[in-house]
């Protein structure tokens, strides 16, 4: 068996029966890194030696028997938002262009406590924001299943290099749907966690309200081998939540009897491409077969998820930016008349133009006379918005729909109309408001081959339903 | 469109926002921030009368811990990635 088609978690179990090195599949990585990087660019960063020799590290304590767990040995990719420790950490962004953190996100560091070993970087729309991984400064990633396509965003490269193969598995973040638009775009395994989760500690904030950390993966017991070592309780993230009920690849079990799945009517109107929806429909329908109930709802409210997303993100975004002012770190003006000239001046040749937009509509909808009407205003109809969710999970376990209206768009097509792009988050956006897990798994493909992904969603804390759910699915889904 | 940014509107965001927009960008911005508002403006629609401003969905209090160093002495590095730094400083551009 080819060493690269090993999931992360048949990978480690390799490593630890001596059929391979970690050292080894770090090698076969970078190779395949080698290879395809000229046409995907996947990567922002990637450290050859540096990962090489922690492999060997990594390899000597498997041997000795101090690392057993189910991800040792395994080489990881990490978005370009998180912090890494004397490793480049950009965002995508020509602000941090030369940004080397002095310490790891907690995320990083719970994967390399448990053995996972960093490659480098992935791409990324600049600050998490954009769907198409177009806004990076350093350059687009192609989509590894039809290189003329984007691979989604914001978390376009780990989605892209999962896909490619140059990496076992990568970490995402998902603030309106970037961790499962580009996992169902590439055809991948993706998830966000519920809000508190994952510490946010060392992840480079846009919306921290929204933000959190999650995996994208080969297939869905990766997915929850991943997520059960990401989760932790941090003193660092004064959001993080304190859970007992970490121990998800105890609901790797292929079994929906009596599973109550809704189906959100209001998913499967007008812009819903009609093989997507095809698709999650026969979804919905193995699922059925395996012993679920399934019936369609009236979630509600859905077309005013995204203007209340795109006010309270902007708002979050504007004052997060603020710190990057050319003071402590990264890029600096070269020429500028005194200090607030430098601000302007590092800032506006820093940012690019989709940051600069939404930090524009963000200082406004949070500035005096405006506060009441726009900001509060979303925060109320996000208050109702988790209502609906509320309501529709003391009737059901588990919201099934498509992760994006269409399969992934072609490169260059995207950004000229950004209310358009923004359209494309609807079905993903509203978990973001309410704090709860959502997954994206591979359901099929269009007729050109592109990849279309079916969604679960579930209320706060219940990932493991949401994991039983996919890992049926998929299980019925194998010799399809 | 219903929202129309004027340009003494964009150079105040823009003082908020610490930007400086080109003509062009500002052009830009106006019709951008004009439609996004337009689109915003579909919340209107809701009655939120009562209801309470979500900020988050759990209720989170601040957290306290002790005042203690658990970290060492990370200054030089932490100054490497400044543009500029002098004798353990920050070095910012005059202000007075």
């Amino acid at each position: 068996m080819d060493i690269l088609s090993y999931t992360a978690v048949e990978l480690a179990k390799a490593i630890k029966e001596g059929k391979t090195t970690a050292v080894e599949a770090m090698q076969a990585v970078l190779d395949r890194i080698e290879e395809k990087e000229q046409t995907i660019n996947a990567y922002v960063t990637v450290d050859r030696e540096k990962a090489l020799k922690k492999a060997a590290a990594v390899q000597q304590k498997i041997e000795a028997g101090e690392l057993a767990g189910p991800l040792a040995g395994v080489p990881v990719a990490i978005k370009d938002n998180m912090c890494t420790e004397g490793m480049l950490t950009t965002c995508s962004s020509k602000i941090l262009n030369n940004f080397i953190p002095t310490f790891s996100a907690e995320a990083v560091l719970n994967l390399e406590k448990a053995g996972a070993v960093l490659i480098g970087k992935t791409n990324m729309d600049e600050f998490a924001m954009g769907s198409t991984t177009e806004t990076s400064a350093y350059g687009v990633t192609r989509n590894p299943r039809n290189t003329e396509h984007v691979p989604g965003g914001s978390s376009g490269g780990s989605a892209a290099a999962v896909a490619a193969e140059e990496c076992f598995f990568a970490l995402g973040s998902d603030t309106g749907g970037s961790i499962r638009q580009p996992a169902s775009f590439c055809g991948v395994v993706g998830m966000k966690p519920t809000y508190g989760t994952v510490s946010r500690y060392g992840l480079i904030a846009y919306g921290s309200s929204l933000d959190q950390i999650g995996p994208l993966t080969k297939d869905v017991t990766d997915c929850a081998t991943v997520l059960e070592i990401l989760a932790s309780h941090d003193s660092k993230d004064s959001t993080s939540v304190e859970r007992q009920d970490t121990d998800f690849t105890s609901a790797l079990k292929r079994d929906v009897k009596g599973m109550r799945i809704g189906i959100p009517r209001d998913y499967f109107g007008e812009g819903l491409d009609p093989e997507v929806k095809d698709a999650v429909l026969s979804a919905a329908k193995v699922l059925k077969e395996q012993g679920a109930i399934v019936e369609e709802f009236d979630l509600s409210l859905v077309e005013y998820a995204i203007p209340t997303y795109y006010t309270i993100a902007a708002a979050e975004a504007s004052s997060n930016l603020e710190r990057f002012d050319g003071i402590k770190y990264g890029y600096r003006t070269q020429e500028f008349a005194g200090l607030h000239n430098m601000y302007k001046k590092t800032r506006s040749e820093g940012f690019g133009a989709e940051v600069k937009r939404r930090i524009m509509l963000g200082s406004f909808v949070l500035s005096s006379g405006y506060y009441d009407a726009y900001y509060l205003k979303a925060l109320r109809v996000k208050a109702l918005i988790k209502k609906a969710f509320n309501d529709a999970f003391a009737k059901y376990d588990v919201i099934l729909g498509p992760v994006a209206p269409t399969t992934a768009p072609r490169l260059g097509k995207s950004l000229s109309d950004p209310i358009k792009m923004y359209l494309g988050d609807i079905y993903t956006i509203s978990v973001n408001l309410a704090g709860l897990p959502g997954i994206s798994i591979p359901c099929g493909t269009d007729s050109k081959g592109l990849p279309i992904g079916l969604q679960l969603i579930g209320d706060c804390f219940c990932e493991k339903k949401l994991i039983q759910t996919a890992y049926t699915f998929e299980q019925s889904r194998k010799g399809e | 469109m219903a929202n129309i940014i004027d340009d003494a509107t964009i150079e105040y965001v823009g003082i908020l926002a610490k930007l400086e927009l080109s003509d062009e960008e500002k052009e830009q911005a106006k019709k951008d921030m004009g439609s996004m508002l337009d689109y915003i403006d579909k919340l209107g629609e809701l009655d939120t009368t009562g209801i309470e401003p979500m900020s988050h969905v759990f209720p989170v209090q601040n957290v306290f811990r002790e005042d203690v160093v658990t970290n060492g002495d990370e200054s030089e590095k932490t100054l490497r990635n400044a543009p500029e730094q002098k004798d353990n400083m920050f070095v910012v551009p005059k202000t007075v």
